[in-house]
């Protein structure tokens, strides 16, 4: 790893990342509009009282796996220019090893991340009343570090495709099993053996996991936190997967 | 050993930056190149020049170590071809340019600079040799197609490397340019950077102190101008180059050595 090429890569990514009014839009804006729009489904729904609204429980959910589907998609498109472009091929021919272009890459996108988190949450927060019983930071943290997750995922995605097409046909595959067994639409513990025991490998149960803990406790807890650290070395493994899978040599 | 260039006669050429033996490539379970051989002296100008489809890029994928490669060897700078610190010596101008977009032409040529830890006064320096000075704030889907391919030689000249492949570097570029990019070339080779650039255009052949010619994936001959000239029996390269392909099914094996070395 060499920090001076990793940081490089980084400004480059961010560069052109500004030059990009959709991407920004569909970072920024995207997540916090399908929030409102979740929002409003829910509108005129009867409680019983004492009950939380849907969005307390579901919308909160949200704020951590719309900004995971957007960076997944955001990633693998970057990555697919990169390749189409022929940059892909020529920066593997340059010093630059594959881990800080991927890791430059991580970073980037991670700082885009964060600006989604804190604006998604805080219209979710602002907005539209959201009331959990634990922190607002805790919430940003878990809704980052999940979107850093589909960074990475999508890093990797694009890493296994040798071919543009390729790329593009991981989202369904990456993406959709993990949010029909997160524990969104079923709880998880009410899955049969085999459901339960797949979603025990997909990330992003563990995101969800992490959220529901925070719903239900005004103080962090270990569960949470055990949580977000499995989150956080999904999130390193798959980054160090995606430079080993990375080929230099194709035919 | 004299090097036999037209426009450079009498330079002395110690040693080999590239050397190929008996390579041999598949792609897509076609045969792409069949043993090829040749060797390409530290300094010189070589040109790689075939037919489309003829396996330049190829060859030039292989020697840069981004091809897989059936069977054969090549030697870079006295490495194996794709060794990671060849990375750091040779430059690659790949077909289709290859640049960012949505960059700037200056942030493109800083991106590459800071990878080889060069500075930006040598970013602004690489701009200038390739004539962009003036459109160095454009972004470079902004530019037109031949300043456009001037960025990508430009991220390859800032790396200063002591091996430059460039694969069709002319194309779409007007006469002027394509000569001040042809003198660039022998600045370069007098500084001592090697170049093998290729090209489908026999008539800038007469820029290079030797000639790879491949033809369906072989090696036909490797020669100076002057000996295609000769062998062809026209003063014209491209005729020249008519001429040998239709009277060779013979092999050049005995003129492949005295003819790059
Ligand atoms: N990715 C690939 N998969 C399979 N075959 C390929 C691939 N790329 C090129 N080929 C084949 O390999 C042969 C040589 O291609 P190559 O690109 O090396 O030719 P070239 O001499 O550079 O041609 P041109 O002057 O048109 O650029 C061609 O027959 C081509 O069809
Ligand atoms: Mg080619």
């Amino acid at each position: 790893m060499n920090p001076r090429m990793m940081m490089a890569t980084t400004v480059r990514v961010l560069a052109q990342l500004r030059q990009d009014p959709r991407s920004i839009a569909l970072i920024l804006v995207v997540p916090a509009a399908l929030l409102a729009f979740f929002y409003y489904l829910f509108d005129n729904e009867t409680l019983r009282p004492g009950a939380p609204r849907t969005f307390d429980r579901v919308g909160l959910i949200m704020l951590a796996i719309f900004p995971f589907i957007v960076m997944f998609l955001i990633t693998s498109i970057t990555m697919l220019r990169e390749r189409t472009s022929g940059t892909l091929e020529r920066l593997l021919t340059t010093p630059i090893h594959k881990a800080d272009l991927l890791f430059g890459y991580a970073i980037a996108f991670s700082i885009a991340a964060t600006l989604q988190a804190l604006v998604s949450t805080a219209v979710a927060y602002w907005a539209f009343g959201l009331s959990v019983a634990g922190s607002p930071w805790l919430v940003i943290l878990v809704a980052v570090l999940t979107s850093v997750l589909g960074v990475a995922l999508g890093l990797l995605a694009s890493a296994f495709a040798h071919t543009e097409f390729q790329a593009v046909q991981f989202m369904p595959v990456v993406v959709i099993p993990q949010l029909l067994l997160c524990g969104l639409f079923v709880a998880r513990d009410s899955m049969n053996g085999v459901l339960q025991a797949i979603s025990n490998l997909l990330p992003l149960s563990y995101s969800v996991e992490a959220l529901q803990q925070i719903a239900e406790n005004m103080d962090p807890t270990s569960t949470m936190w055990g949580d977000v650290l499995i989150v956080a070395a999904f999130v390193v493994c798959g980054l160090i997967l995606a430079s080993l899978t990375l080929r230099r040599r194709t035919a | 050993m004299p090097s036999a260039g037209a426009h450079r006669a009498g330079r002395i050429v110690s040693a080999t930056a590239l050397s190929v033996q008996n390579l041999h490539v598949v792609r897509g379970k076609k045969p792409v190149l069949q043993d090829v051989s040749a060797t390409v002296p530290t300094g010189a100008v070589v040109g790689l020049l075939g037919p489309s489809g003829s396996g330049k890029t190829t060859l030039l994928r292989a020697c840069v170590g981004v091809q897989r490669i059936s069977s054969g060897s090549i030697t870079v700078l006295g490495l194996p071809a794709g060794t990671a610190s060849l990375r750091e010596t040779v430059g690659y101008v790949t077909q289709a340019a290859s640049v960012y977009k949505d960059l700037t032409v200056e942030e493109n040529v800083r991106y590459f600079a800071a990878i080889h830890g060069r500075s930006r006064i040598e970013a602004t320096t690489a701009i200038s040799d390739v004539g962009l000075s003036k459109l160095a704030k454009r972004t470079a889907q902004s530019l037109s197609g031949g300043q456009f391919s001037r960025v990508s030689l430009a991220c390859a000249l800032v790396t200063a490397p002591r091996l430059l492949m460039l694969d069709e570097p002319t194309v779409g570029l007007d006469p002027v340019l394509r000569a001040d990019l042809w003198a660039q070339f022998a600045q370069l080779s007098t500084n001592g950077t090697t170049l093998v650039v290729s090209s489908h255009v026999m008539e800038e052949a007469s820029h290079c102190d030797s000639l790879l010619l491949l033809r369906a994936g072989r090696l036909l001959a490797a020669l100076t101008p002057g000996q295609l000239r000769e062998r062809g029996q026209s003063e014209d390269l491209e005729l020249a180059f008519l001429h040998l392909i239709q009277s060779t099914d013979v092999e050049f094996t005995d003129s492949a050595q005295d003819g790059a070395a």
